[in-house]
């Protein structure tokens, strides 16, 4: 399979970060095209495009919206998740800094879609000082060009946006834990439900979407369904764009159509692996994901096909490993990102992904104990599905994934107090709280 | 989760030093004011105010989060609890400049806790403590978004992407 350059057309042009360059390109066309259109014929024609959520849940978004109530009397907010903080995931953040218009232009057409208030919010991660830069002035230009403001291009439609920087922390790419952040509290999640549709930011019914889902709705209203749909699979369609990182030649933002095959997307494109070693695990969509080995890589990238692998397609973050990583310690880094990410708020989680990251620790430092693989195991009953969020679940998929297909592994480090032959430390410096 | 560090003046100083001046200035009074239009109640205003806070005087003192829990109509103990959920506020002064080394999967695949270590090292400094004089902090961050060109140090604001040793040190010699 050939990449393809769509959502990634402009990236490498000089100028594509200014409105100039982005409507040389035919950019904010889609908007005029959509503002004549009613918003429910819209909706329309994101839910036949059936495009889901770039962000990691992979939910139709044309059904999101439709989940918003009109009518309520309460002010519709639009939100874009731009809390990029997946481990391995670097995709929003090309789009923000290289084309931001074409985040701001999707933007636009979805507010008007659902019935948005006259502000919108961008939640960026607030490491991200350079994009939210970016951001604010693509955000001038849009406004100086009329595409930003009060009735815009004569349809009666009046909308603004606020770049809102995040302060770290990766619970706030939960959407409700980026909803309480966005109101000026810490950004725990709430209880579902009420889902963020009905009751979300401010009181106010709100969609929260990913940037990547985004910068799609421009090229669905511009192209029709019919064309995105012509990438991928039925259910699994649309150009995406794929991270890959770690143990691989060529790593950085691919674009193929949802269905590229993993396999051929590390060897093919990515260069192969590095030091040409051998492959031992790959994580296919983000931290969250359970690991697959190196023989049940020959799987298309799309939604469905990797949750029937086991693991989830998340954020389409793939973390490549070669024999040289000791998995124990892949795992352990993992977890203790888990761990300090938690939000503290639900106790299996808080207590949970600290215990998991201090057996691991102990298992890769020689002092792990013969229960300890079901121990981990164990743990992972009681943490996954008990609490508020998604981190705990997340927590256990490189726990659960990494003790069940390397068993062996955890074993002779348990009996050897040492890691593999042919693995090495990559943790060389342990200066800091461990 | 962020954490109170052991060395945290607010461990001893929990206290606003009601001697020190703690007041924006007409021009970052103007941005401020400016960021209270983008939203529709003051206290969503809170974090965008605690990053201008933390530009103007480099860590948030109890004296600050009094001031920026006023300008709102929050309790302080109120935005105390929101600076300590968050990693980006300084809880305490850090040098003129602050490396953020991220050693998140990716980037430890690529080296991550070499260049840590080294830099550490180099600088005689442990991780989080201020140099002797002022200059460098050094901490060990999670993953930044930037993986496909790992490992990263974010020093101050900026990215430096790619890194490994070397270009570490020629950065170094550049930060004065």
């Amino acid at each position: 399979m050939e990449p393809i350059r769509i959502l990634t057309a402009n990236i490498d042009k000089p100028d594509s970060a200014t409105i100039e360059g982005y409507m040389s390109t035919g950019g904010y066309s889609a908007l005029e095209k959509s503002l004549k259109m009613t918003p429910e014929k819209i909706i329309e024609e994101v839910k036949a495009s059936e495009i889901r959520g770039r962000g990691g849940a992979g939910f139709p978004m044309g059904v999101k919206w439709g989940f918003v109530p009109q009518n309520t009397g309460k002010d519709i907010y639009l939100l874009a998740n731009a809390d990029e903080s997946e481990p391995g995931t670097f995709k929003d953040r090309v789009i923000i800094e290289r084309d931001p218009h074409r985040l701001i232009e999707g933007m636009i057409i979805s507010a008007y879609a659902i019935h948005s208030c006259p502000m919108a919010y961008i939640y960026i991660r607030g490491e991200f000082y350079f994009g939210a830069t970016v951001l604010e002035k693509a955000l001038d230009e849009a406004r100086a060009k009329g595409f930003l403001g009060k009735n815009i291009l004569g349809s009666g439609f009046d909308l603004d946006i606020t770049v809102h920087r995040g302060a770290g922390a990766y619970i706030c790419g939960e959407e409700t834990g980026l909803i309480e952040s966005l109101e000026g509290k810490r950004g725990q999640p709430r209880v579902k439900p009420p889902f963020p549709a009905v009751v979300g930011v401010f009181g106010g019914p709100t969609v929260v979407n990913n940037v990547e889902t985004l910068a799609c709705v421009p090229m669905i209203m511009d192209k029709g369904a019919a064309w995105f749909r012509g990438f991928g699979i039925p259910k699994n369609t649309g150009p995406k764009l794929y991270c890959v990182s770690g143990h691989v030649k060529k790593p950085g933002v691919y674009e193929f159509p949802m269905d590229i095959n993993l396999k051929e997307l590390i060897y093919d494109h990515c260069g192969g692996i590095l030091d040409d070693r051998e492959l031992k695990a790959v994580i296919p969509g983000g931290g969250s994901a359970p690991m697959l080995t190196r023989d049940e890589i020959s799987v298309p990238l799309t939604f469905d096909a990797i949750m029937q692998a086991g693991s989830m397609l998340g954020s389409a973050g793939v973390i490549v490993m070669n024999d040289s990583t000791c998995i124990v310690e892949a795992a352990w880094r993992l977890l203790k990102f888990f761990a300090h990410e938690s939000c503290g708020q639900c106790t299996p989680c808080r207590e949970g992904t600290n215990w998991l990251e201090s057996v691991f620790h102990r298992i890769e430092n020689g002092a792990g104990r013969p229960e300890d693989a079901e121990l981990i195991l164990d743990m992972a009953d009681n943490i996954g599905g008990k609490s508020l969020c998604a981190l705990g679940d997340a927590a256990c998929g490189p726990a659960v994934s990494s003790v069940k297909k390397f068993k062996d592994e955890f074993l002779y480090h348990i009996e050897n107090k040492a890691c593999l032959p042919g693995t090495q430390k990559y943790r060389t410096f342990h200066g800091g709280a461990h | 989760m962020a954490e109170l560090h052991p060395d945290s003046p607010y461990v001893d100083r929990r206290r606003p030093d009601t001697e020190a001046r703690v007041e924006f200035s007409p021009e970052v009074r103007a941005r401020f004011e400016k960021i209270l239009e983008r939203y529709p109640n003051k206290q969503a205003a809170l974090l965008p105010t605690l990053h201008l806070a933390q530009e103007v005087w480099e860590w948030l003192p109890p004296e600050v989060i009094v001031y920026v829990a006023d300008q709102l109509d929050l309790e302080p103990a109120y935005v105390f609890g929101v600076i300590t959920f968050y990693n980006m506020y300084n809880q305490q002064p850090r040098g003129k400049y602050f490396l953020q080394v991220c050693t998140n999967l990716s980037c430890m695949l690529r080296g991550a806790y070499d260049i840590y270590g080294d830099l550490c090292h180099t600088l005689k400094v442990e991780p989080g403590i201020n140099s002797e004089d002022g200059k460098f902090t050094v901490v060990e961050v999670e993953c930044l978004g930037s993986c496909g060109t790992a490992p990263v140090v974010q020093v101050n604001n900026d990215y430096h992407e790619d890194m490994n040793i070397e270009k570490m040190n020629a950065l170094l010699e550049r930060l004065d």
